[in-house]
């Protein structure tokens, strides 16, 4: 494996990189992906790291993560054994599941396989060099870099992701997994991209897993596109359970036509700064979506969901929801933003966020907000933080319910408003067991996925049942 | 005796509410405590049953032969305690099924008993309801979310059935009811009226007391009980209005 040695990550030492590496970066590319990669640099170069000064960077400082030590990887991992790693035993769910490891594809087979119904998935390098047409038409087209320095560093080194293309009027009937796990003797700097394109009339369900195997530190700066075509239908999750010593910056671009319905889920159980930055446009009429995100945190974890959505066009409805429960010294940003564009009549936009602050020293800085250009459209959003409700919990204890299990039935019950969205019964289920372990304080990053939690052998138990909440 | 109340004083934000409050209360036996609104008939009942906002500065209060200001709030529910909320909490996204199935096996697990089965449990929740003419759907709802007035007050009463307390207080129950839900909540309370247990009726008008018969009716005026008496005292009150108590004791 062609390694550099680990060393703080500052623009210079990228640059020179990027210099060095070339010939590795560049193996894969079609001459235009060559040219953005290079006009990406220039734009990273020309913009650096952000920077505090940048109001959506008011409350995440980039700062400590950056100031470690971190090894560059230029080339796919070697010796993985992809069935070890990403085995998955939610019982009775059926995925197909997708590896990644340190941002590269890793499976036993074929870097991209052709389905019977003409799904495509796989290796977005591998995908980059058979369907060069189809990638191209795509990549790189949704998320724009002029002023994102981190999607435009993501865009100049990116060398490999997941790819996912579903034809026109195919369903895809089983869900993708999608698991990257981050794991490796030293520290690491990685990036990677995905690319996921749903044809018209179509639809997927998938879960995507940011998981860490170990506690070694890492910083993944991670770009997905997904651009859903009129009519296509898609069921997203998010699940985000890293390390204390994890950065992650995930910035996913959506794009919807005509007539798309998106369901998207942002959980993150754990990480030691987490950023989502959440895209959406609307270019299509009469689409819909709704974002939902849970962050669960605590320590020094920092959690920042950066969420906007873009009403282009008419007739569109977005509903966000993000709920977060933040204890010890845990922060939090929510920023969202709804724009309403001139031609956007008939936008009906909603928008909101509550938090829980379980101690004085958590805190969170949210700011929903609306800019509206069109004149009969639908909008509202709304932001609460504040601790549990003392009222409902001198009643719960009033009828005999112990102080712990009070507070644990209050804030699952908060969760569950988020987690009961999930449309999987297995995952639900499975999410729902890990956000309870979770408010009790016994989740840990797994030696397994994400979603290996409760096991035959180590089975989860609770005090209370709240199962049937 | 059941509780037993001694020149208790309690205090919110340094304001003295309970200005030495003695009262008495047996097995078997139905206790009304009427007054004019803010003279701390809650706060009696409150501190009765733990809300922390309040502070106790003198007195005791003896519930079963144990010093009840000691326990903690879910120990005096497990101990039996328990209170009718005026204003009941609504609580989204916690089913009543679940809180109450969460609260009975909490409460047997400090009695040293086995958690209820499944089965037994919910034909236990099928039989209370019917004590109180709750229609099954609202089982299947959170907590008093969304619920009317009369609802939430059923549901009070329905708690109270399937808790099976010893010593009840009900804090203003009547208020915001219609007659009928009124009847309703009463018979309920009837019903579940016993030889061993006792309850503490706190309200603000005679209405009431015609469902629930009192076997003594105490009146609070600010911050003390100022005079006690048969059923008959609550049909004089109602005649002669509290400006009659405040005349008298001003």
């Amino acid at each position: 494996m062609q390694t550099e040695t680990t060393e703080i990550i500052s623009a210079e030492r990228l640059a020179g990189l990027f210099e060095k590496n070339g010939p590795q970066i560049f193996k894969n590319d079609t001459p235009a992906i060559t040219a953005i990669r290079k006009q990406a640099m220039e734009t990273f170069l020309r913009l650096g790291f952000p920077k505090r000064n940048l109001e959506e960077w008011k409350n995440t400082d980039l700062k400590e993560s950056l100031e470690r030590e971190y090894e560059c990887l230029f080339s796919p991992p070697s010796n993985i054994d992809p069935q070890k790693i990403f085995h998955c035993n939610i019982p009775h769910l059926d995925t197909a599941v997708i590896g990644q490891f340190n941002g590269w594809f890793v499976s036993k087979d074929v870097p991209l396989i052709t389905l019977g119904n003409g799904i495509i998935m796989g290796s977005l390098a591998e995908a980059l060099k058979k369907y060069p047409d189809l990638v191209e038409k795509y990549y790189s087209k949704y998320a724009g870099f002029e002023n994102n320095s981190l999607t435009a560093l993501n865009t100049a080194f990116a060398q490999d992701g997941i790819f996912i293309y579903v034809p026109d009027n195919v369903q895809s009937h089983k869900p993708v997994q999608m698991i990257n796990v981050v794991q490796a003797e030293q520290s690491i700097f990685l990036q990677s991209r995905n690319l996921i394109i749903l044809g018209k009339n179509s639809s997927l369900s998938i879960v995507h897993c940011d998981d860490s195997y170990n506690h070694q530190a890492s910083f993944s700066n991670v770009v997905t596109e997904i651009f859903m075509d009129d009519q296509a239908v898609m069921d997203h999750y998010k699940l985000q359970n890293l390390n204390n010593d994890s950065t992650l910056v995930s910035s996913v671009y959506f794009n919807l036509e005509r007539s798309a319905k998106l369901d998207s889920h942002f959980i993150s159980l754990n990480g030691g700064l987490l950023r989502n930055n959440i895209f959406l446009c609307f270019n299509g009429a009469d689409s819909n979506a709704s974002i939902f995100g849970l962050y669960l945190m605590d320590r020094k974890q920092h959690i920042d969901n950066q969420v906007f959505v873009d009403h282009a066009k008419p007739g569109c409805t977005s509903k966000e929801m993000f709920k977060g429960i933040m204890d010890e010294q845990s922060s939090g940003v929510f920023n969202g933003h709804v724009l309403v564009r001139r031609d956007a009549q008939k936008t009906d936009a909603r928008q909101n966020n509550r938090n829980i602050l379980l101690t004085d020293t958590a805190r969170v800085n949210s700011k929903p907000f609306l800019e509206i250009y069109a004149d009969d459209v639908k909008c509202s959003h709304g932001s609460t933080t504040g601790q549990l409700d003392q009222e409902a919990m001198f009643y719960l204890m009033q009828r005999g319910i112990g102080e712990d299990s009070a507070r644990m039935l209050l804030m699952f019950a908060f969760a569950d408003e988020v987690v009961g969205k999930i449309a999987i019964p297995q995952l639900r289920q499975r999410i729902e067991d890990m956000v309870k372990k979770r408010l009790q304080g016994e989740l840990q990053i797994c030696e397994q996925c994400v979603l290996h939690c409760s096991t035959p052998e180590h089975p989860m138990e609770f005090d209370i049942d709240i199962s049937k909440i | 005796m059941l509780l037993s109340i001694n020149n208790l004083h309690a205090s919110i934000n340094g304001k003295e509410i309970l200005k030495g409050i003695d009262l008495d209360v047996n097995k078997g036996e139905v206790h009304a405590i009427m007054g004019p609104n803010g003279t701390g008939k809650s706060t009696l009942a409150s501190v009765i049953a733990g809300r922390d906002v309040f502070d106790v500065t003198k007195g005791e209060i003896t519930y079963n032969g144990k010093n009840l200001l000691k326990m903690a709030v879910e120990d005096r529910a497990r101990e039996g305690v328990f209170l009718g909320f005026q204003y009941p909490v609504e609580i989204p996204g916690v089913s009543i099924t679940n809180f109450m199935r969460t609260a009975v096996n909490e409460v047997r697990k400090y009695r040293g008993l086995d958690p209820l089965p499944a089965v037994q449990f919910l034909k236990m929740m099928d039989e209370r309801k019917k004590l109180v003419e709750i229609h099954s759907n609202l089982t299947n709802r959170s907590v008093n979310e969304g619920f009317s007035g009369g609802e939430k007050k059923k549901n009070e009463i329905f708690q109270m059935a399937m808790l099976e307390p010893t010593l009840a207080i009900l804090d203003e129950t009547d208020s915001g009811l219609d007659i009928d839900a009124l009847r309703i909540v009463a018979n309920g309370v009837n019903k579940l009226r016993t030889s061993e247990n006792a309850f503490l009726v706190i309200t603000h008008y005679q209405r009431l007391l015609d469902y629930i018969v009192p076997d003594f009716v105490h009146v609070l005026f600010e911050g003390r009980i100022v005079k006690s008496g048969p059923k008959e005292l609550a049909y004089e009150l109602e005649e002669k209005g509290y400006d009659w108590i405040k005349s008298e004791f001003k």
